[in-house]
């Protein structure tokens, strides 16, 4: 579903990544660990395609296309999401009526309807339930005064929402408290099917242990420094980083 | 010959169309004097400093257009609000037409200002009312005052509380070259009286128009009104507004202001606060693009205690607009626990796009809280990526994010239609498709 081919990103003209492999399967989940600073964000922001990351050398195809002249939207369209580390606030704008624009932007881009205003409510309430969001939420701006954990969860909220087929989650766990990482953590293996694949980027082994991967990378200095099964995370997790390089 | 000449000469011949009997006479002919000694104001002035009416007042305007010219209401329709009930007060190149307006005497009066100024039973209010919370000394007001002769006239007597707006619609037809209009409103709202209002100036064709207008309104004892002011008008128009509030004890005024069209558009907002526990609040939105300007001058005088202001003026400017912000708040000495507070913050979409901001405290009281803020930015560039990311366009989110900043700017528009209506406006200003809301 996603192959990445030896990625070299540069951020302001200082090499971060240098040298990515991935290759992610359907059906898959893919957890990326390493240090701060070993580029983990910055591989996330790629996906994506954040302007600010400039792709020096190497490929990102997603289904087989090669995506990295497409715009984010182009992006997300294709079904890439990110779960961001930060999710930015948006004073003014309701997490409903965002998430209508982003779901309605998505189906005329791939050429079909706009979604019917009943539907577009069961399934936000739907999708509010599963991830515990009280309706009230609902009609707030965007991450505006949000907690930590309720940012996190209205990401979540998102992914399901918009049901893209892979989701890279950027530090999801950070900023959760052991409740609200259990509900995200029970959200995102409810969204997970055979035709979908997660990359989980993590600093520590513990959402691991409720989203079981069936790959765990370690990025070092902007490579893949060691590859392995779930046993890796609590290698990890026991020895620290210092190990791996 | 210049527009001024042409005014000072054009009164001559008005004097021989009206009753120069008439008790409000003296003040127009007083009028004409000031601006005849002040003339159109210009940039060496502290309040014109950054905007010219130069390039408007060079053009040959027509004072009074000769002819009552008459549209088909099919044709303007859109310009009114939709799906509600309301009084409708209409004007046309000036003149009042009955077939447009839906006017009442039934127990209030919302009908037009000729009429209040020549028959007798208007006569103790207008002598009571007319031009006295106008700024005498000020030249565009003196200007109105001296050609004053229609306009809305809206009389609320005590504890009448209006279920259906007022809608007043000047609009202008082309049919002259060039016009220059000055109408003059009157409202005086009695004791625990409500009512809201909304003010449109739209012009049919790209023929060059010119507004000077002045609308004075009295807010008796706990009344309350609420002054919307839909400036969406063509590229070619210009508009002087210059709109004088004077409120009374636990009245409550709030004007809403949205200026989304138009040449050069110049607000003068003044309030004048007579008693103590009053409420005045200011609300502006502005999105321009091009080479729009919009001013806002806003005046609150605090001159009792416990009085409260609010103002809240946002800007969203491209190309070469340009946004004029000044902000002015006196406390006089008396009036202490005086709240005032006064925020404005900008948005430049574009590197040639420019706004002035200027707060102007002037408080003598020491036990108040007086607060003001400005802000200038540019759209949040993570906040774009963010939406770009979940799918939305790069317009669309530019657009969605514009729409997130003036929200709060709207969320106090207590008519849903009218709400509806400017929300459109925003999109179509914006060009995109977006409802903005679920």
């Amino acid at each position: 579903m996603l192959t990445i081919d030896n990625l070299h990103v540069s951020v302001e003209g200082k090499a971060i990544l240098n040298g990515i492999n991935l290759d992610v399967r359907a059906g898959e989940v893919h957890a990326i660990m390493g240090p701060n600073g070993s580029g983990k964000s910055t591989l996330a922001a790629a996906i994506a395609g954040n302007e600010s990351y400039e792709i020096v050398k190497g490929d990102i195809l997603f289904k087989g296309e090669n995506i990295i002249e497409l715009s984010p939207e182009e992006r997300a369209h294709r079904g890439v999401f990110i779960s961001f580390q930060y999710p930015v606030e948006i004073p003014g704008v309701t997490v409903t009526n965002f998430i209508k624009t982003s779901i309605n932007s998505n189906l005329k881009a791939r050429g079909e309807n706009e979604m019917p205003a009943n539907k577009m409510l069961k399934k936000i309430r739907e999708k509010a339930a599963l991830l515990e969001i009280d309706s009230k939420f609902l009609s707030r701006s965007l991450n505006e005064g949000f907690s930590g954990g309720e940012k996190k969860r209205n990401e979540i909220f998102q992914m399901a929402m918009l049901e893209p087929s892979i989701s890279v989650l950027d530090e999801t766990d950070s900023g959760l408290d052991i409740d609200a990482l259990k509900i995200v953590a029970k959200g995102v293996n409810k969204l997970k099917n055979k035709d979908n694949a997660v990359i989980i980027i993590t600093h520590y082994q513990r959402l691991l242990d409720y989203i079981i991967p069936d790959y765990v990378h370690v990025l070092n200095e902007g490579k893949i420094a060691k590859s392995g099964n779930k046993e890796l995370a609590h290698e990890l997790e026991e020895r620290g980083y210092d190990w791996i390089k | 010959m210049q527009l001024t000449e042409k005014l000072l000469s054009s009164f001559l011949a008005f004097e021989l169309d009206i009753d120069i009997n008439s008790s409000v006479h003296h003040l127009r002919t007083n009028a004409i004097k000031n601006f005849e000694k002040l003339g159109f104001p210009n940039r060496k002035l502290e309040n014109w400093k950054y905007t010219s009416l130069n390039q408007i007042i060079k053009e040959d305007y027509t004072v009074f257009s000769k002819k009552r010219n008459v549209i088909d209401f099919k044709r303007v329709q859109d310009y009114f609000i939709d799906n509600i009930e309301s009084y409708k007060i209409v004007f046309v190149d000036g003149f009042y037409d009955p077939f447009l307006s839906q006017t009442s005497h039934d127990g209030l009066d919302i009908c037009i200002m000729s009429a209040a100024l020549n028959k007798p039973k208007y006569s103790n209010l207008i002598n009571k009312y007319f031009n006295k919370a106008a700024a005498s000394e000020d030249s565009l007001t003196s200007l109105n005052t001296a050609f004053s002769k229609e306009g809305a006239y809206i009389y609320i007597p005590k504890k009448n509380v209006l279920e259906k707006p007022i809608e007043i619609i000047h609009f202008a037809t082309g049919n002259e070259a060039a016009l220059m209009l000055q109408p003059r409103n009157l409202i005086i709202v009695e004791e625990s009286s409500e009512v809201e209002i909304i003010e449109t100036h739209q012009s049919l064709t790209v023929n060059s128009v010119f507004t000077n207008s002045v609308t004075e309104i009295f807010a008796q004892k706990n009344s309350k009104v609420d002054y919307y002011k839909i400036q969406n008008d063509v590229i070619s128009s210009s508009l002087v507004d210059n709109t004088y509030i004077t409120q009374k004890r636990n009245s409550d005024v709030k004007v809403h202001t949205f200026s989304f069209g138009g040449r050069l558009t110049r607000n003068n907002l003044n309030f004048y606060q007579k008693n103590p526990s009053i409420n005045s609040t200011m609300k502006g939105l502005t999105i321009i693009d091009y080479d729009q300007l919009v001013d806002h001058h806003t005046l609150v005088h605090h001159s009792n205690p416990n009085c409260e202001s609010h103002q809240d003026y946002k800007g969203i400017y491209s190309g070469k607009s340009t946004g004029v912000f000044n902000g002015k708040i006196i406390v006089d000495k008396i009036a202490q626990k005086t709240n005032a507070f006064q925020q404005n913050n900008n948005i430049l979409l574009d590197d040639k796009s420019t706004i002035n901001s200027k707060p102007q405290l002037e408080i003598f009281a020491d036990d108040v809280k007086c607060s003001h803020g400005c802000t200038i930015g540019q759209l949040d560039q993570d906040a774009l990526f963010y939406l770009r990311a979940r799918g939305i366009p790069k317009k669309e989110a530019k657009a969605l994010l514009t729409y997130g900043f003036a929200n709060n700017i709207l969320e106090s528009v207590n008519i849903p239609e009218l709400k509806f209506r400017i929300k459109k406006i925003i999109a179509k200003k914006l060009g995109v498709n977006l409802g903005f809301d679920l």
